[in-house]
């Protein structure tokens, strides 16, 4: 459980990124953090591995403050990707990047071997275990940075903008994937501005706007209500739009997942049939 | 990354500011050439007091200190080595004058490192740029020159997030001996190299995309021109040098060791 305590942070350079955050995050959730460029999300989410330290207010993981604990012990359970896996691929090949946290947190040799496999093969990247991770394409980089955090099998996963960069079939790929990690009871957030994936996904929302929270829902509440959006510079997601519309035909307008809007449209279509 | 603050530009409307960026330069070479005539404190120390004036004038006192104190660990790790080499090699003892001429080994730095910040503190990149195409430097140079300076706070921000990222898997930078604390540095460097090479490639795609070098012969809209300001500090850098070649010509230096 993540529980996020009225946090104010400012950067070295006075400016001030996150003006009084409240918030908890149960385990198990799939939360999704959306919100403008510069409204604080990355700034929060680093709160949760200890990479930042609140100025004031407390965030606590499991019960424990981050602030009087290293990045190291609290990355041990909320294991956190990063935009650009430039930023962090070193290794000589795929397998020693992956082994490399592993080999920080004080696994044992035949762990971190069997550890290497199962993350190599959860993202389909066994043939490229002893490539060298920089001659990847940039979604194989990119996955390579995900199966690195995985393979320590954190509690939480926290995944920043994980959707940028990706064709739509990696994107597909990395929502079921998603609702795999949900259903092995793991919390998942993520930092997105893509509203699609997230209209997909209809996980729980939060949409923050300079240093606040300004909306805390389930995704399809939140995706549907314009002027909320507007507040946070997000477009509806397209179906949403679609429904918008068609509001002269009376449907509702809260809907973002394709299926929901299929069985709508037919059931009107029903209707009119009569 | 305080060192790379204490270099960064900032701009602030003052005499130092205003002055020409190449005389400027000849000044930091003045100084820099008188540093390395010396070997003593003495004179060291008066090449250092000699700048702060330019510090106080230029009103960032705040940004030099953050720089010194940046090139604090290198200074120390100086001073350390000398102590070490003179008393391995000198017979295992530990002489006044050792101390005293390892501390002049790093006021030598020390002086570099503040006559360097002072001039990246008060010239701005776009200055250094038009100083360098002035002097007759290939804008090919230059152009590649002013870059690099402008990228040092990207990489410096880069930097910082690649050890975030590193560290967010665990990597612990203060942890084990100096050797290992040297190693622990290669998961941020190698990222570093990779991208900063990655980005120099990119800009070159974008620039040459954008017509680079269409034209043999720029011009600029603005162009430098010496004031009463640049040629007093001419004078005083020629003074400086001047004054430090006779010294150490026809001046014997007295040690602290001697005086007390």
């Amino acid at each position: 459980m993540i529980e996020a305590k009225n946090v104010h942070y400012s950067y070295p350079s006075k400016i001030e990124a996150l003006r009084g955050i409240s918030l908890t995050i149960r385990d198990g959730e799939f939360v999704a953090i959306m919100g403008q460029n510069g409204a604080g999300k990355s700034t929060f989410v680093k709160h949760f591995n200890g990479l930042l330290k609140p100025s004031r207010g407390t965030v606590k993981v499991d019960g424990v403050e981050t602030g009087k604990s290293s990045v190291a012990a609290l990355a041990r359970n909320v294991g956190f990707v990063f935009q650009n896996p430039d930023h962090q691929l070193f290794s000589e090949s795929v397998e020693e990047e992956i082994g490399f946290a592993l080999k920080n947190f004080g696994f044992e040799a035949k762990v971190i071997e069997d550890r290497i496999t199962w993350a190599l093969d959860l993202l389909s990247l066994s043939q490229y275990r002893k490539t060298s991770p920089f001659l990847l394409s940039g979604g194989e980089r990119k996955r390579v940075a995900l199966a690195s955090v995985l393979a320590w099998d954190p509690k939480t996963l926290v995944l920043d903008e994980p959707t940028i960069g990706q064709d739509y079939e990696q994107k597909e790929k990395l929502r079921q994937f998603i609702m795999q990690l949900q259903t092995q009871g793991k919390t998942v957030v993520v930092v997105t501005h893509d509203v699609e994936f997230v209209a997909e996904c209809n996980p729980r929302v939060v949409l923050m706007k300079d240093g606040k929270i300004v909306a805390d829902g389930q995704g399809q509440q939140i995706l549907t209500d314009p002027a909320m959006l507007e507040l946070a510079s997000i477009v509806l997601p397209q179906i949403a739009q679609v429904f918008a519309k068609l509001s002269v035909l009376g449907l509702p307008k809260n809907i973002i997942d394709i299926q929901e809007a299929k069985t709508v449209l037919l059931r009107a279509k029903e209707k009119r049939g009569q | 990354m305080s060192v790379f603050d204490g270099l960064k530009f900032r701009r602030v409307n003052s005499l130092i500011h205003n002055l020409d960026p190449r005389i400027k330069f000849v000044y930091v070479i003045g100084v820099f050439i008188a540093t390395l005539l010396f070997l003593q404190i003495i004179p060291l120390l008066a090449l250092f007091v000699l700048q702060l004036p330019f510090v106080f004038l230029a009103r960032v006192q705040r940004q030099w200190l953050r720089s010194l104190r940046g090139a604090a660990f290198l200074a120390s790790f100086i001073f350390l080595i000398n102590i070490a080499t003179n008393f391995f090699v000198g017979g295992y003892t530990l002489t006044p004058e050792v101390v005293e001429s390892a501390a002049a080994m790093t006021l030598r730095f020390v002086v570099l490192v503040e006559s360097f910040s002072v001039f990246f503190l008060t010239t701005s990149p776009d200055h250094l740029g038009l100083a360098l195409e002035q002097s007759r430097v290939p804008y090919e140079f230059a152009f590649a020159f002013t870059t690099a300076v402008r990228f040092v706070p990207v990489l410096a921000e880069e930097a910082q997030t690649i050890m975030d990222a590193q560290k967010a898997r665990g990597l612990e930078l203060e942890k084990g001996n100096l050797l290992k604390r040297i190693r622990n540095y290669i998961p941020v460097l190698i990222p570093l190299i990779v991208s900063a090479i990655r980005r120099s490639l990119e800009l070159a795609e974008a620039m040459e995309s954008r017509a680079w070098g269409a034209c043999k012969r720029r011009t600029n809209l603005y162009r430098l021109c010496l004031h009463r300001g640049d040629y007093v500090l001419l004078g005083i850098t020629v003074a400086i040098l001047a004054g430090a070649i006779y010294t150490y010509f026809f001046v014997s230096i007295p040690t602290i060791v001697n005086l007390l």
